[in-house]
């Protein structure tokens, strides 16, 4: 009811107001019409001449467009269930191991984390092409491994910071009851540990599914002809020119993206309550 | 004619704080529910009552940093409406004390002046009469994490007082200090008002501080004021139950008024005791009519078993007396305070000084004991 | 065999070993290869001789290439810059919002920070291009003051030349100020949360202003936010790859896609890995510089 704001309720003040709608408006409306024109009836304006799903049509009878989407899930899907058992079990060897060089291992996992993409994905391309050349010829999904491997390597260490800011919280005691309580080491952990590391597990399973499918600058330098995935895609297309069919592919992305998000929150929310 | 005479002069004063029908909402919860209250010039006045009774949003309100949703605040008789926190001539010593972590204690206290574009030279002696005003002279130069909480707390009411306010306003000032460092403060907070003069308003939850410290109180409840007084009006005559309750410690039973004298007033109460509870004043409520009994524990007596009830000064034999068992005592080193359960299985609590250092055993666990009130100790409570 | 934790050695081993050979096997190596090319030559058309020679870095100070470096720390530092001024306020109105909308705004900074790169880059291309968004709002804006003008009696304005926004550095700028916002956001805050309200409500009543309190309250006390936020939006805007070259035009290369040019069309590897190893040094550099600022503050701005 009080029609004045308090001195610090500084989001109730109008130029304070009038910042934030820009903002907003500056990081949503570009994303915005990318989505409306996908519908709109025209393949070049930017007028608006009616709604359609053609290019929604166009777009699911795009077999190279539509082979690029599935590989990119595809990889996604594989690179999270690798990136959070290898998170995981970083995050527990940090968290709970006192040894030699864990100092070295530590850094090492922050780097990926840090080095730019562009280096990395140049040491994937020299890699694969030098060291362990990934044969062309196999079947899918396996032809994707190189693009895989790569992506877990950027991926995994992020679950491990995700996972290990949850261990903290852990109190130890009650891994120690369990064993005291007569579990062996692997009873205490899936008994008493991974419950505890379950919602930081599943942040990190969708943190790494969503930095796999976005990512362009290092699969862009693993993929080859047959191993396209749909940002490699999307970005030979924008090349030449803004087509309502990559409207169309983005904006399903784009509500895949937020699914994913609200999904997260829900969890979150969840493991909040529960507490 | 006295008392008259110097009532009207009080309200002849003209008011340092008053707020006029103040409310404030938070959403659909109500904070301060429609408050009136004038404060006088160079009172030490204490808002006091339980967390969530409005306090401190009131106290949030004559600083600035809350808005009423309706109703006025006026400082020294101007509407401080519209005004904001840095312009308005009050300062606040925070719960937290806020001192400024990386500023030394120095610029701490100077911040103000600097502000208000006073030069460098006078800043640097009034930081100095400052410091000194609250026994830190020594300590300009200390960053704030180098200081105990009580010094901290002495550089938050430096900096408060540099600004010469026209009212201090202390929100739960010692709530942070531990119990010992808590006592010596409440005397020191004292002995600073008096020094310099100005009024100090403080927010607490704390009755023994409030009763302490200040010339005078508000006690809150539910965002309204229950009770307006000194402290020892507020102790010995109380005006309600959750007064009577919130501030000290009190045995409330409810009762009958049988009979309402200018003289005397008889007051059913089975609870208490066979006997109508005897008075020898007049009683408010109406005659036949519920009301609520209250005494506090060190008004009543202790008397050895016996077969006839002990006398009770200006009361009929038998009257204000009953019998029980002591079921339990709290040693607390001053006093004593024994547990006694009445026949209906009700507990009353006596407290006794122990005057002696060897008459702590006199009663022991299990005896039975008379328990005695004089006519005047009793309080009548309507609500 | 129980080590002084208290665990079979089997556990031990089973825990350290995969998440240390994966990132030793493909991650060290990769990089490792990379950094002994930087000190190889071209031998033939693919081969590489490794003679640990420095030609390649001797190279890279090239004016030439000096000037992509500078220019590149140029771009990330404007972005940044930008950044922060966009951002702070944004950070501000989300600490004081009230708990509801404060997680909904929360939610509306992190939304397009989790949005493909590609395909926010590929909605500004729609926004900046001639005939774009941008053009056609400000073309209509002409038409009507234009229309004003003949009105009022005035000469009516010519024809409406639409803006070159498209391939160029400004462009360049607006997109990594847009891709990188939330990397400034979300550090700011969580700094400026961490902060007691109740500093700034003493500075108010002692007769500071709200700028004033801003300068010397809340931005010494959020000192190491602040520095965080901007290395971490300064370190991948200055190795962006996607945004100069989707966005900008010749002159708009940044040292990331001088990188991707030597391994992909020039095929000159030693050159490039000496390139990328030292946009790697400009990285750390700026990370090690960070935690310098940073160290040991981070506990002071909850007011003790």
């Amino acid at each position: 009811m009080a029609d004045r704001p308090a001195p610090l309720e500084y989001n109730r003040t109008w130029p304070m107001r009038l910042w934030l709608g820009g903002v907003f408006f500056f990081l949503y409306a570009p994303l915005i019409a990318l989505m409306a024109f996908s519908f709109n009836d025209s393949k070049r304006t930017i007028v608006w001449r009616g709604f359609t799903f053609d290019h929604y049509k166009k777009l699911f009878n795009n077999n190279e467009l539509m082979l690029a989407f599935a590989n990119s899930l595809t990889i996604a899907f594989i690179t999270t269930l690798i990136s959070v058992v290898l998170g995981a079990l970083a995050a527990v060897m940090l968290w709970r191991f006192r040894f030699r060089f864990k100092g070295a291992i530590e850094g090492a996992l922050a780097l990926p984390i840090v080095v730019p993409e562009i280096c990395m994905g140049v040491a994937m391309l020299v890699f694969f092409a030098r060291v362990m050349p990934w044969p062309n010829d196999l079947i899918w999904p396996f032809s994707l491994g190189a693009i895989i491997i790569a992506h877990v390597s950027f991926c995994f260490p992020f679950v491990t910071m995700v996972v290990r800011a949850r261990l903290a919280s852990f109190n130890k005691e009650q891994e120690e009851a369990a064993r005291d309580l007569g579990a062996s080491d692997w009873e205490a952990f899936r008994d008493v540990l991974l419950p505890h590391m379950k919602p930081a597990l599943i942040a990190g399973a969708l943190l790494s599914f969503t930095l796999s499918l976005d990512d362009f600058v290092i699969t862009f330098f693993t993929s080859g002809p047959n191993t396209v995935t749909f940002p490699v895609k999307v970005y030979s297309m924008v090349r030449f020119s803004v087509t309502p069919e990559v409207n169309a592919a983005s904006t399903m992305l784009i509500v895949l993206t937020v699914v994913l998000m609200a999904l997260m929150m829900l969890g979150q929310r969840k493991s909040t309550t529960a507490k | 004619m006295d008392v008259m005479s110097e009532k009207s002069a009080k309200s002849l004063v003209k008011p340092i704080i008053s707020f006029r029908n103040v409310v404030k909402k938070f959403g659909s919860m109500v904070a301060v529910d429609n408050v009136s209250l004038d404060i006088e010039p160079g009172e030490f006045f204490a808002l006091l009552g339980p967390s969530g009774c409005g306090k401190t949003t009131l106290l949030r309100m004559l600083a600035g940093f809350e808005v009423p949703t309706d109703g006025q605040v006026l400082i020294d008789g101007q509407d401080m409406g519209a005004t904001s926190p840095n312009q308005r001539p009050v300062n606040m010593v925070f719960q937290s004390y806020a001192v400024f972590p990386h500023m030394t204690v120095a610029k701490n206290v100077g911040y103000g002046l600097k502000i208000d574009g006073v030069p460098a030279q006078d800043i640097e002696t009034r930081v100095q009469e400052a410091l000194e005003l609250v026994q830190l002279g020594h300590l300009a130069g200390r960053m704030p994490d180098q200081l105990s909480g009580g010094q901290r707390q002495r550089v938050a009411l430096a900096r408060a007082l540099i600004k010469k306010p026209k009212v201090l306003l202390l929100d739960e000032p010692l709530s942070a200090l531990d119990a010992k460092l808590r006592e010596a403060m409440r005397f020191e907070l004292s002995q600073l008002q008096q020094k310099v003069g100005i009024t100090f308003i403080m927010v607490t939850h704390d009755q023994d501080e409030a009763l302490a410290i200040a010339s005078r109180i508000a006690v809150m409840h539910k965002g309204g004021i229950s009770q307006l007084g000194t402290p020892s009006d507020l102790y010995e005559f109380p005006a309600s139950r959750f007064v009577a309750d919130f501030i000290g410690s009190v045995n409330m039973f409810e009762g009958t008024l049988l009979k309402d004298e200018p003289d005397e007033a008889l007051i059913g109460c089975p609870e208490l005791a066979p006997h109508a509870i005897h008075l020898p004043h007049s009683a408010p409520g109406n005659v036949n009519a519920p009301v609520w009994v209250a005494i506090r524990p060190e008004k009543m007596n202790l008397h050895k078993n016996s077969d006839e009830p002990p006398p009770v000064r200006d009361c009929p034999a038998a009257h204000n007396v009953c019998k029980g068992v002591i079921k339990e005592i709290s040693y607390l080193g001053d006093t004593s305070i024994f547990h006694v359960q009445l026949a209906n299985g009700r507990l009353v609590r006596v407290s006794r000084p122990n005057r002696s250092r060897y008459d702590q055993d006199n009663y022991g666990w299990g005896e039975t004991v008379w328990v005695s009130w004089s006519g005047s100790s009793p309080v009548v409570l309507l609500s | 065999m129980l080590n002084r934790d208290g665990q079979s050695r089997s556990t031990f081993w089973a825990t350290v070993l995969p998440p240390t050979l994966w990132v030793a096997v493909f991650f060290l190596v990769p990089l490792g290869i990379v950094w002994l090319y930087s000190f190889g030559q071209n031998e033939g058309l693919t081969g590489i001789s490794l003679t640990g020679t420095f030609a390649n870095y001797v190279r890279a100070f090239d004016p030439l290439y000096l000037q992509i470096f500078a220019k590149s720390i140029f771009v990330a530092g404007l972005t940044t810059l930008l950044c922060l001024i966009i951002g702070f306020p944004v950070a501000l109105a989300i600490v004081f919002a009230d708990e509801k909308s404060r997680t909904w705004l929360l939610m509306l900074v992190m939304l397009p920070f989790w949005t493909n790169l590609l395909i926010r880059t590929y909605a500004l291309i729609a926004v900046l291009r001639t005939e774009g968004f941008a053009n056609f709002t400000l073309e209509w804006l002409w038409n009507n003051a234009s229309g004003v003008m003949t009105f009022a009696g005035l000469a009516p304005l010519g024809d409406f030349q639409p803006l070159q926004l498209l391939y160029n550095n400004f462009a360049v700028v607006v997109g990594l100020v847009y891709v990188h916002l939330p990397f400034m956001v979300l550090p700011l805050y969580a700094a400026l949360d961490r902060l007691d309200k109740s500093l700034m409500e003493a500075s108010l009543d002692l007769g500071a202003g709200h700028l004033r309190t801003l300068f010397s309250i809340v931005v010494p006390l959020a000192m190491p936010g602040i520095v965080s936020g901007v290395i971490i939006t300064f370190v991948p805007a200055l190795g962006a790859y996607l945004t100069p070259d989707l966005l900008g035009g010749p002159d708009s290369q940044m040292i990331a896609n001088v990188i991707e040019r030597q391994f992909k069309r020039a095929n000159d590897w030693p050159f490039g890995a000496a390139l990328s190893f030292l946009l790697m040094y400009a990285t750390f550099i700026a990370i090690a510089m960070r935690s310098y600022l940073t160290r040991g503050k981070a506990v002071d701005a909850h007011g003790i």
